[in-house]
């Protein structure tokens, strides 16, 4: 454990993904992201690639999964604010694990108004649509949340949203 | 390469349901068909139910980025995307997507008759503007893209996404005639099905 504690949290999420075969990788990108999409372009692993909109991502996850291949959408709280209709619409009707991994925006610092507005929408949307979310905060729980979280939005054929406080990232202040 | 140079205002006005029903004879059993939001996929249920046919039920715009999606998992297996007018001007950013990947295997038919026709058939901006949407297409990065002339043009078309590489995109000028029939609305069962003819999903549950 405590040699696991000086692994980045992006790594973390790296060995996970590849331990529960999740292959596709589709993104709108964020800053914080960055070293994550940089690691999963740089694996051969990983079929990784950008979409225009993170309703596209959600839409490619979505023919995989049905077609054999696990994914996975990375976004930002402002991208995620794009998707209820889609998410309502896709993997909660048709019982789609898509799996969605959002850097969060617009707290703990944020210097953006909109992103904190944006932010507050985020967690009552996935509430109200009855998707199982997390928030990752802690390096040393990041593993076992995302492990488990995948695990379970497999076996149980429903969507789930990681959101990485943050706390965990650092996240993204403004510099003066 | 397309050697067709029909343009918009030349393609003849087809009727949907029949040519749905000509690419499901011509393909055979083995591509995977995703059919868009509303009348793409009624009329693809209406040309009879095939083990690998998906019907998208309410996200509009996301029948070519599901498809994509499919491809990508499946490179062997040809994929059909059927898609509206309407519907792709709501996510043409999806054509640079698929641009910038290349799936090989993916074809994507645009059934363009100008209008909104499931909510009333109000015309589509891109049909007030006079957009050319396969030109969008090709514009986007993806050069096989043309306009049916007709049907035999269809089927030289349809042919061509069979034998050789893609990305493709089809362009189809419709008549206003509704769809042949409705699709049931049961996304799980749905999901189900296409799960296991696409050799995603084992089950001892018949059906
Ligand atoms: C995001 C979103 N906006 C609006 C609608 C309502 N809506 C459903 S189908 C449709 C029109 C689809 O047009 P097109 O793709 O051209 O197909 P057509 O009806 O002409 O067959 C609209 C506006 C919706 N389902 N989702």
């Amino acid at each position: 454990m405590n040699e696991g504690a000086a692994q980045p949290w992006h790594e973390i999420v790296l060995e996970v993904l590849k331990a529960n075969e999740v292959r596709l990788v589709a993104y709108v990108p964020d800053n914080v992201l960055k070293p994550l999409i940089s690691g999963c372009h740089a694996d051969p692993f990983f079929t990784t690639l950008a979409a225009a909109r993170e309703e596209e991502a959600i839409g490619i996850l979505c023919g995989a999964w049905m077609a054999g291949m696990r994914g996975i959408a990375l976004m930002q709280t402002s991208g995620f604010a794009t998707l209820a209709n889609v998410l309502a619409s896709l993997p909660c009707a048709f019982q789609i694990p898509a799996l969605m991994m959002v850097s969060e925006r617009g707290t703990l610092g944020e210097f953006n108004i909109g992103q904190a507005m944006v932010n507050r929408t985020m967690r009552p949307v996935l509430d109200s649509l009855g998707i199982e979310h997390h928030t990752i905060t802690r390096r040393d729980e990041c593993g076992f949340i995302l492990d488990r979280s995948i695990r379970q939005a497999v076996t149980t054929q429903a969507p789930a949203c990681l959101i990485l406080s943050p706390l965990l990232t650092g996240g993204k202040v403004l510099k003066a | 390469m397309s050697a067709s140079v029909t343009t918009a205002h030349n393609a003849k006005r087809m009727n949907r349901a029949a040519l749905v029903r000509r690419l499901v004879a011509r393909i055979g059993e083995d591509p995977a068909v995703i059919g868009g939001i509303g009348h793409s996929n009624f009329d693809l249920w209406a040309a009879g139910h095939r083990a690998r046919n998906f019907y998208m039920l309410g996200s509009m715009g996301l029948a070519v980025p599901i498809g994509l999606g499919v491809a990508l998992a499946q490179p062997r297996r040809k994929v059909f995307v059927l898609e509206g007018d309407g519907s792709l001007l709501m996510q043409l950013g999806c054509l640079s997507t698929v641009a910038a990947q290349r799936p090989a295997n993916l074809a994507i038919l645009l059934l363009d008759n100008g209008t909104y026709q499931i909510t009333g058939g109000q015309r589509t901006p891109a049909e007030l503007a006079g957009t050319d949407l396969v030109a969008v297409a090709r514009a986007a990065g993806l050069p096989q893209a043309a306009w049916a002339a007709d049907e035999a043009d269809f089927d030289r078309l349809v042919a061509q996404c069979l034998d050789t590489e893609g990305p493709h995109v089809i362009g189809l000028k419709l008549d206003d005639a509704p769809p042949a029939g409705q699709t049931e609305r049961d996304p799980a069962q749905i999901r189900d099905r296409f799960m296991r003819g696409m050799g995603a999903k084992r089950s001892g549950l018949p059906g």
